[in-house]
């Protein structure tokens, strides 16, 4: 039973950072109708922003990750409008293809940039266990579970109650009404994709200190958000979220309790979970059908 | 009265279609116009040529200034555009709708959401349902509503009268009649339906293949033996 709870609470860990990259997906996908597939590069690059700034300049960690979030922002912004932007409306092979390429030159430019080797990010939380009622819990996994949720419920609050989340939402599903309004629809799905590398930047900071930050440090992580985002909805933030957790309980109890299913049957299992979910439940849990009078 | 839209020599095109071939025409302060014609007439365009969301050459000015640029452009300039089939945010909530009417617009909203609601009570009470499931006459008010929520110095309105109940557009060209005379609003809207139209505007114009055919007052154009044979029916 102790046992039970300590990969319940471990897989809610790894579920709430598959959750926020899965988020960054759905976003993205929300305002600009686009897969990225260089969410998991892009979460990367961030990640070794932060080791720079932490290892390198030896800044102390918040304002480091204040500065990356910041920098991240800027980044996914100027992608969108650079690279992005001009293909959005085109062909959906055209702009797969341009975020496969972009997932191969910031996987380049970081080996170039920081070479290969692999190093090592601190966590902001101690690696101490506390004990809860019988259980001993990583404060590093309740911290980690605390940043995702937190994270995702300022977000909702953002698009929610602000003029900014509004105009994005308005701009995401109409964006010829959008305009009429006045909202300036390419700069509002520059926010977007701002928004999304930032929460890349949270996973990608949280992910580095349980493995170590290479170049391809989210390339697992991004499986499963995308297992995340399928099974929750691709539309859906909550779903993303949700799915997000789901996920990473249920291949932590896999992995404990069914003996063939060992660490390198993780990522075979998130991708059935995608086949499947694709085959029988393509809107995913959460995915809506819009409501429409005519 | 001053002039606060005019066209001069408007034309647009989509491709290879020439949709307006040269309109002139002119909304003054305070004053409700009507765009008529039939199918295909190129009425839509002319508003959309106004706001920016087609291509258009020629002169168009807003109170002497020359209205360039893209929608977001014009709404800032304080033109609201209701377009045909309504244009609300389906997925958002009526009061989300209403806040974004007034996204052009720094400070406080509260207090023109409470007077969106003296015209349209039932708003408040339905501020948290989809607008996307609002009956048809609802949508249009809410996009009414919404057009007025950025304090437009003019409101186009596209076919407010599409698909929607006798008693329902009398009642919406009742209320823009009101505001009309109550708040100064001027209005240019187009009208496939001549008659209530012409009930509500004080002048209009009669567009044939993108171009203005017949233009006059309200009265005028009752009168007009084409006008009433063509588009009033009798
Ligand atoms: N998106 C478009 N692409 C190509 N041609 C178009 C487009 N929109 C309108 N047109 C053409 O431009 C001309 C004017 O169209 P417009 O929509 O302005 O007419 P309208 O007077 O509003 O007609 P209706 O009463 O049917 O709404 C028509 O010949 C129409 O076929
Ligand atoms: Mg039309």
């Amino acid at each position: 039973m102790t046992n039970f709870l300590q990969q319940v609470v471990s897989g809610l860990a790894s579920g709430g950072i598959y959750g926020a990259l899965a988020l960054a997906l759905v976003l993205i996908h929300r305002a600009t109708g686009v897969i990225n597939f260089a969410q998991g590069e892009m979460a990367t690059f961030s990640t070794y922003i932060l080791w720079t700034l932490t290892q390198n300049h030896g800044w102390p960690y918040w304002p480091a990750l204040a500065v990356t979030l910041a920098i991240s922002f800027a980044g996914g912004f100027g992608v969108h409008q650079l690279v992005v932007r001009p293909v959005e409306r085109g062909s959906v092979l055209r702009v797969v293809i341009v975020t496969i390429g972009l997932l191969l030159l910031i996987n380049g430019a970081m080996t170039w940039i920081w070479s290969g080797e692999v190093r090592s990010v601190h966590s902001p939380f101690p690696t101490r266990t506390i004990d809860m009622g019988g259980v001993a819990i990583s404060i590093q996994d309740l911290g980690t579970i605390g940043v995702s949720i937190g994270v995702v419920i300022l977000l909702g609050l953002f698009f929610r109650f602000t003029k900014v989340g509004l105009a994005l939402r308005a701009a995401a599903t109409n964006p010829a009404e959008a305009r009429l309004v006045g909202v300036r629809v390419p700069l509002l799905l520059g926010v977007g994709w701002g928004l999304a590398t930032m929460l890349g930047a949270i996973a990608g900071a949280l992910t580095a200190p349980t493995v170590f930050l290479d170049p391809n440090m989210m390339q697992a992580v991004l499986i499963y958000a995308f297992a995340a985002a399928v099974l929750g909805g691709i539309d859906s933030p909550v779903g993303a979220v949700v799915g997000g957790l789901l996920l990473g309980v249920g291949l932590n109890l896999l992995g404990t309790y069914v003996n063939f299913v060992g660490a390198d049957l993780r990522l075979p299992a998130a991708l059935s979970v995608i086949l499947a979910v694709l085959l029988f439940r393509p809107a995913g849990l959460f995915g809506h059908r819009v409501v429409k009078r005519v | 009265m001053t002039a606060l839209l005019v066209l001069e020599g408007v034309e647009a095109r989509y491709g290879p279609v020439r949709a307006l071939r040269g309109v002139t025409l002119e909304v003054g302060e305070g004053e409700i116009v009507a765009v008529l014609g039939a199918n295909g007439a190129g009425k839509t365009t002319t508003l959309r040529a106004v706001s920016g969301t087609v291509r258009r050459s020629g002169s168009i000015k807003l109170a002497g200034r020359a209205l360039s640029g893209g929608p977001e452009a014009v709404a800032k300039a304080g033109i609201a555009h209701v377009p045909e089939g309504r244009g609300t945010f389906a997925e958002l909530t009526v009061t989300e709708n209403l806040r974004l009417g007034a996204y052009t617009r720094r400070g406080k909203i509260d207090a023109d959401v409470e007077r969106m609601a003296a015209w349209f009570p039932w708003l408040i009470e339905r501020g948290d349902q989809q607008a996307g499931t609002l009956s048809g006459g609802e949508q249009q008010m809410l996009a009414l509503a919404r057009a007025l929520m950025s304090r437009p110095r003019l409101l186009m309105l596209d076919e407010p009268s599409l698909g929607l109940a006798p008693l329902v557009v009398r009642e919406i060209f009742r209320i823009v009649r009101e505001l009309n005379e109550q708040e100064g609003l001027a209005v240019l809207v187009v009208e496939q339906d001549a008659r209530i139209a012409l009930a509500a505007a004080h002048r209009a114009y009669v567009l044939e293949v993108g171009e203005v055919a017949v233009t006059g007052t309200s009265a005028e154009l009752r009168e007009n033996e084409s006008v009433r044979k063509s588009y009033l029916g009798y």
